[in-house]
């Protein structure tokens, strides 16, 4: 009972926080309205893990389906309305279309087969919940605190803009409850309402500005995420017809392949939509024109793990089928491609966006073989892809308003000119690609979970090469960051307190979780694994003293600074015996001077985004096409 | 499982098994360019001369990443003998690797800054190929576990003939020899001044170089790990496989960063691919 009541705080809290701060108009009110349930929500999110310890799944009935269902249902409804009309207005008629034909679906589910549905447990908690819950509780509002500084300094900037901030905040914590009320749902219906409403919030947060551009972009999300949607109830009327009444999630993974594998592949479309994966990553990318934080927020903590999240949960019914391996091989091969993109990409928000795609493809990847190895592999990579992505978005924000840029060729020398951010990028970069840190150890831990799969090998050669290409660019970056231009001032300043106790969390956060990562597998990973696979999966004691060793070799070599030095020769670098001046200007010809830049390798004629991408599309929807068609032709014989 | 003891033989061998290694090399070197040579002690002298200098530095951090690239490729070769987890040491390679690019783009100097990225290109042309190896060795013996790979019975390389010849392919671009010492070069006709390590000097170019020794070994032992059914025959193999990386080094022009990173990963595509497929077959049912 008391643990019901933490599953709805967490759902019902962010929405009267949003309410306030769409009333609240004042920085100061807001500041503390923001901070204080950004507390209260990372506290109970905390409070839930423990108090849910060693409990296994648990499965609620508290909140009685009726007449929830029916609120739910109404909203839905509005929600549909509210996109119609902005459809119309903005001319967007393949919006306008889909919203149509998913609200006619829901109209008809509701009016013929709702009475005959029955969910007797519509909330449940279980380990993998909690640790989406901890990332969404933890991350999330480290975000929103962040966005306290960054949207102050924002709208300075840019005068000509409307400050819409109440509404901003309003919108980040809607989002925020929706997330949660998506993981704690166990009646596909509501997992559906809360689906719903994280389409609309994402749309809304990237359509912000107001700009041309962003409305574009907004509207592109959203028929995307819209198509989704229509998968999604097209699911949920396939169970209502042929599946005996049954639409909890609990349920649905009981009930065999035979019926639950073709709704899963639709919600599992759903999915891929929303998780980004080719050929529907441009929604992603196009995200980018929102402010900041809400980049940081669709890819690190919500949207995009919501699709993953939902993959996840149907594992079980994907694990050893073809339409599995299909949906597996679409996630390797965005896994692929948009590594390479990334190579290509010199906008550093547009990194990180391609590196997220790729990143979810690899969950994808091992949800659609479903082993429970791939399942350990897929949290483990959704937690500390949250953390490292979450920070690096953030730095970035921070530097783009000290250096007014997001290229990184523009990030020269950041550790010269801002030590503290520079170092806080670093450890997020780090982060991404390298032994010991997290995103590693999942990579790792994928390898493994491929090597005992059949067709495996094929997973394990697309991987090697993806993250071949993940290294190349990565490294790229942080050597751009690391790069001692001498001459160069800090221009680092006062960083907005909010900014900075975000971005210290977070780098805090990403070396205590690879510390901690050995209780986080053993206390959450291994037993939701137990009980929904009756196997764990974990690295032996060796490797983890080994990465523990790793790490605080990592940690203490730069304390070698604070070590004193014999002054050492300083000499010019090497330029070919030009005269140079101390700043990097030589003498050219005719006694020119030029100053000396250095740029990436970008690699555009082999990684380009125009050469890769429609490429990806193609191959992708090909995939998705068999998958269906792979999965009806299963249906029908069975 | 972890075997310290050869992890610690490694860390004190290693350098003087490498230096004595990068001695013969260079006298056979010389032997097939119709010279005489330097003895073959000559690396030991060279670096003996490299710490009485003194350090020149373009700015401190360089020194950092030069002991952390030591450091952590002493790592990955002592884990290595130590039967550590062979993707683990696959890791920690590339970490230490990335040490020294790290170094080179700190430096903020053109040459060595082009260099960092032709490191990175090149490290992006091995990986796929090493980490393929790794897994084609655990197909082969079901175990991740160098020891277990080293003593197994079964003939690697008789299952792995394809993933063995890729991996001689990328072991000349680890090697740093022609044609693939794109990034940086031991002959005296460089191309990039001299890449990635062209800011650095005295003791840290030293302290590189020794490094070098450290992972000549290492990858040595990688290659032992083909043959580790018997051990005669995997030093025998170990012996000619270097060389025939001279001989390729001596007999070959440098070619571009294009043709190096296309055909290692043609290669590793084509070996991964086929020699995978093959042995899952074998092993018998679906792959």
């Amino acid at each position: 009972m008391q643990l019901a009541q933490l599953l709805i705080f967490l759902i019902l809290f962010p929405l009267i926080a949003a309410f306030f701060l769409f009333l609240a108009k004042k920085d100061l009110e807001r500041a503390w309205i923001v901070k204080l349930s950004a507390l209260a929500i990372a506290i109970v999110s905390v409070y839930l893990l423990i108090s849910t310890y060693n409990m296994g799944g648990l499965l609620f009935s508290v909140v009685p389906a009726e007449p929830t269902g029916i609120i739910m249902f109404f909203l839905e409804m509005l929600i549909a309305l509210a996109i119609l009309y902005l459809g119309i207005v903005h001319k967007k008629w393949l919006v306008v279309g889909l919203i149509l034909i998913q609200s006619v679906m829901m109209l008809w589910f509701e009016l013929v087969y709702a009475h005959s549905v029955e969910v007797s447990s519509n909330l449940f908690i279980d380990e993998f919940s909690n640790i989406m819950a901890l990332i969404i509780g933890i991350i999330g509002s480290l975000i929103c605190v962040y966005s306290l500084g960054y949207m102050k300094f924002f709208h300075e900037s840019h005068p000509e803009m409307k400050d819409r901030r109440p509404w901003f905040f309003a919108i980040m914590f809607v989002f925020i409850a929706a997330m949660f009320g998506l993981v704690f749902s166990n009646n596909i219906l509501w997992v559906y309402f809360f689906w719903e409403v994280t389409t609309l919030c994402s749309f809304l947060l990237i359509g912000y500005t107001k700009t041309e551009e962003a409305t574009t972009n907004a509207f592109n999300a959203l028929w995307m995420n819209l198509l989704g949607g229509v998968a999604f109830a097209g699911a949920i009327i396939y169970l209502a017809m042929f599946g005996n009444g049954i639409m909890g999630l609990d349920t649905l993974l009981t009930s065999g392949k035979v019926i639950a594998l073709i709704p899963a592949a639709l919600i599992g479309f759903a999915g891929l939509t929303k998780a980004a994966q080719l050929p529907f990553s441009s929604w992603l990318v196009g995200a980018m024109v929102a402010p900041t934080p809400v980049s940081a927020l669709l890819h690190s903590s919500t949207m995009v793990k919501a699709g993953v999240y939902i993959l996840v949960r149907l594992a079980p019914i994907f694990q050893a089928t073809f339409t599995g391996y299909l949906l597996a091989m679409i996630g390797a091969l965005t896994f692929l491609i948009a590594s390479g993109i990334a190579i290509s990409q010199s906008n550093a928000k547009r990194v990180l966006a391609y590196s997220t795609i790729a990143n979810l493809g690899l969950v994808v990847a091992c949800a659609g073989i479903g082993t429970y190895e791939a399942i350990w592999a897929a949290i483990l990579l959704i937690v500390f892809h949250a953390i490292s992505k979450s920070l690096l978005f953030l730095s970035v924000g921070t530097v783009e308003h000290r250096i007014r840029s997001r290229e990184i060729d523009d990030m020269n020398g950041l550790i010269v000119r801002m030590p503290k951010i520079a170092a806080m990028m670093v450890i997020g970069i780090a982060g991404m690609f390298l032994a010991p840190f997290g995103m590693l150890i999942s990579k790792w831990a994928a390898i493994r979970a491929f090597v005992d799969v059949p067709y495996g090998f094929v997973f394990i050669i697309i991987l090697a090469f993806g993250s071949a290409m993940t290294l190349f660019f990565w490294a790229k970056w942080m050597g751009k960051i690391i790069t001692v231009t001498s001459d160069s001032k800090n221009i680092e300043g006062e960083v907005d307190h909010s900014e900075w106790t975000a971005l210290t969390s977070l780098a805090g956060l990403s070396l205590i979780t690879t510390l901690v990562f050995p209780l986080l597998s053993t206390k959450l990973l291994e037993p939701f694994l137990m009980e929904n696979y009756g196997h764990v999966a974990q690295l032996s004691q060796d490797n983890i003293i080994i990465m523990i060793m790793m790490l605080l070799l990592l940690v203490i070599m730069p304390l070698s600074i604070l070590i004193p030095q014999r002054k050492d020769k300083h000499v010019q670098a090497y330029m070919g015996g030009r005269t140079t001046t101390h700043d990097m200007w030589f003498s050219g010809s005719l006694g020119v001077q030029k100053k000396t830049v250095l740029s990436n390798y970008y690699l555009h004629e082999y990684f380009g985004e125009a050469k890769l991408r429609p490429a990806g599309i193609w191959i992708c929807t090909a995939l998705i096409c068999i998958m269906f068609a792979a999965t009806a032709l299963r249906g029908v014989f069975l | 499982m972890i075997n310290i003891v050869w992890g610690i033989v490694f860390v004190l061998l290693a350098p003087v098994i490498g230096g004595l290694v990068a001695g013969i090399d260079r006298k056979i070197t010389a032997r097939m360019q119709g010279r005489v040579g330097p003895s073959i002690l000559q690396p030991f002298y060279d670096v003996g001369k490299l710490f009485e200098k003194e350090q020149a530095v373009v700015n401190e951090t360089q020194i950092f990443y030069a002991i952390c690239y030591f450091i952590f490729m002493i790592f990955t070769g002592a884990l290595f003998f130590a039967s550590g987890d062979l993707l683990l040491v696959v890791f920690a390679l590339t970490l230490a690797q990335i040490f020294l690019v790290l170094g080179a783009f700190s430096a903020n100097s053109p040459y060595s800054y082009v260099g960092a990225e032709r490191e990175l290109l090149q490290i992006m042309a091995y990986e796929p190929m090493v980490i393929i190896t790794a897994v084609g060795m655990y197909v082969a013996t079901k175990s991740f576990n160098v020891g277990d790979i080293a003593t197994t019975t079964v003939p690697i390389v008789l299952l792995l003939p394809g993933i063995f010849l890729g991996f001689l392919y990328v072991l000349t671009i680890k090697l740093r020899k022609s044609p693939f010492d794109i990034s940086t070069s031991h002959h005296a006709h460089q191309e990039i001044v001299k890449g990635v390590t062209t800011e650095f000097s005295g003791p840290s170019l030293g302290l590189i170089e020794i490094t070098h020794w450290y992972e000549t070994i290492f990858l040595l032992g990688f290659v032992y790990l083909f043959f580790g059914f018997n051990p005669l025959i995997g030093v025998v193999a170990v012996i000619i496989v270097y060389l025939l990386e001279i001989l390729i080094d001596n007999t070959n022009a440098r070619v571009k960063w294009q043709l190096a990173v296309k055909s290692s990963w043609l290669i590793a595509i084509i070996v991964g691919v086929v020699n995978l497929a093959a042995l899952y077959f074998l092993a018998g049912g679906v792959p």
